[in-house]
């Protein structure tokens, strides 16, 4: 495991993407550490006296060119809502690089499936996976179109797919109605990431045409490297911390 | 130079900063952070004779100004603790201190007798105040009698220094505090989490999967620093503040109020290098206003 850092970025560009999502690029001070895909930063909510402890974001794109790494945000509540008022040169206090990593594989053809704010770690998932020459195919689930961000991002690393409940994106319905999920054989893995149940479900059709499925998990934290043992998911072997034994588990291994 | 070394019964400790247990893990998931050979000691997380899963998730909510946890003493039990734990934390210098925990007497001082085998634990800290399990733990340290009781029964076995943490859910500390200085503890430490609740008006759902859970950070130190103050007119035994301290400027509040020492727990999660910042900031403070020794700075509250 790589060594943790604990360190203030500065601010570059905080872009709203949406009614409620955001993008943070952040430029480390000096040599941006080795990041893998999967990993997240607990980030420091400053000056905001009713959110006491850090927040838990994933990762959502690195560059080592230019020392800077991205998170992909939405406003849920009181700390993230603070983030998004951050404006460039300001601060931000993270500790990262946190947790596990997805399994890469090289050469194969894979599928990504996210939803909501969890499309956050897809896009340096998919950059990596690129990369090792697998033939990268994304879905992303959303209510209605607007939902949907950073299309064009996503798209330089693999073919895309969308379902809208509204049917104004892709095809409509929830993600596990898509077609894809007619002829899962043909995909050496399956990476997801979203609301638990929309997981649950794609780590269920995963187990029916026994390819093998990594979810990244969202737990409550509180320390982010193992200490508190509050962000415990249950698995075949106990209870697991998400922070340090995941965010990424392989779903044959936890109790769902 | 200023002088921090303060005694807790026969434990020396080069500086009065401890971390509290079950927010420092074993001291090695904070080596990425900080020396942490430089801490007074460190309290390693709960542990009981049994291996335990603790309580499901979730067992952690948010407050204004703190969190609710309901981890309820998730560890591998003593057995793992001597063969895993006990030989990787060997390279610290520092002192390392087991907090143990149990559900009956007789789990306790079967824990207590393997620890007194162990030449690096020169300490243990008695928890009869966790609020998060469903018998022991903090049964034992709501009444005299029981406090008195385990007390008694853990010192006959265990020769190396005892101390014994508190719980703030009693109607008055320096009772317990009294009683188990009574039987032999050498020191006490407090306060353990107060309990509390929260819930959802949206879900009509408690945030915890016990209900209720203990509450730490920064909103209980006013609650903490009233209790070490009472027990300090109450007992000679030396005391071990903790409950919300947040930086070097709490930390010597609790010593003003005649903690000999202080232990900082949720604030390791906010800032993994705290601890340091906290033993740097006392010297300063005792430098800048020639203190020569913190002992001489202890319990010298000014009252009128």
């Amino acid at each position: 495991m790589h060594k943790k850092h604990i360190e203030d970025f500065i601010v570059l560009l905080n872009e709203k993407l949406n009614e409620d999502t955001f993008l943070l690029l952040l430029k480390h001070p000096h040599k941006l550490p080795e990041i893998n895909a999967g990993q997240f930063a607990e980030v420091l909510v400053e000056d905001s006296p009713l959110t006491f402890l850090r927040r838990p974001l994933s990762i959502h794109d690195v560059d080592y060119k230019n020392n800077t790494l991205s998170l992909l945000i939405k406003k849920l509540g009181k700390g993230t809502k603070k983030l998004s008022e951050l404006k460039p040169d300001n601060f931000l206090n993270l500790i990262f690089p946190l947790g596990n990593s997805f399994t890469l594989l090289n050469n194969e053809k894979v599928l990504l499936t996210g939803g909501g704010c969890g499309i956050a770690p897809l896009l340096y998932l998919s950059r990596k996976l690129n990369e090792k020459g697998c033939d990268v195919h994304i879905l992303l689930a959303a209510k209605t179109a607007s939902d949907i961000v950073r299309l064009k991002t996503y798209e330089n690393y693999g073919k895309l797919y969308f379902t809208t409940e509204d049917n104004s994106l892709g095809e409509k319905g929830l993600i596990i109605q898509h077609s894809l999920f007619k002829n899962l054989s043909v995909f050496k893995k399956i990476y997801t990431c979203g609301p638990e149940r929309m997981m649950q479900a794609v780590a269920r059709l995963a187990a029916n045409n026994e390819i093998p499925c990594e979810v990244s998990l969202e737990n409550t934290m509180a320390c982010g490297i193992g200490a508190c043992l509050c962000c415990v998911t249950e698995t075949k072997t106990g209870n697991k911390c998400v922070c340090v034994d995941g965010p990424v588990f392989n779903t044959k291994d936890l109790k769902w | 130079m200023v002088d921090l070394n303060v005694n807790i019964g026969h434990l020396k400790l080069q500086n009065p900063v401890m971390t509290a247990s079950g927010t420092f893990g074993y001291g090695l998931e904070f080596d990425d952070f900080i020396d942490v050979n430089l801490l007074g000691g460190i309290i390693v997380k709960g542990t009981t004779l049994e291996p335990r899963e603790g309580n499901a998730y979730p067992r952690m909510a948010e407050t204004p100004m703190g969190m609710l946890n309901a981890v309820g003493l998730q560890n591998k039990g003593i057995d793992h603790f001597i063969t895993d734990i006990y030989p990787k934390i060997q390279k610290y210098t520092t002192q390392l201190i087991v907090n143990v925990s149990g559900s009956n007497i007789e789990d306790y001082l079967t824990v207590v007798e393997k620890l007194n085998e162990l030449d690096r634990i020169p300490a243990i800290e008695l928890n009869i105040s966790c609020p998060n399990v469903k018998s022991g733990g903090m049964a034992f340290g709501t009444s005299c009698s029981s406090a008195a009781e385990i007390t008694k029964a853990v010192r006959s076995t265990y020769k190396k220094t005892l101390i014994v943490k508190l719980s703030p859910n009693v109607t008055n500390i320096t009772e317990i505090a009294k009683t188990v200085e009574a039987e032999g503890a050498d020191a006490v430490s407090l306060i353990n989490t107060l309990l509390g609740m929260a819930v959802s008006i949206k879900t009509r759902k408690p945030l915890l999967s016990t209900v209720t859970g203990g509450l730490s950070g920064p909103c209980v130190k006013p609650i903490a620093l009233r209790m070490v103050w009472q027990v300090f007119n109450a007992v000679k035994i030396p005391i071990i503040g903790l409950g919300g301290i947040m930086n070097a400027n709490d930390a010597l509040e609790f010593i003003l109020c005649g903690a000999t020492a202080i232990q900082v727990g949720t604030a390791n999660f906010i800032d993994p290098r705290i601890s340091i910042k906290i033993i740097e900031g006392i010297k300063e403070y005792l430098q800048s206003n020639k203190i020569n020794s913190i002992s001489e700075f202890r319990g010298s509250l000014i009252l009128k």
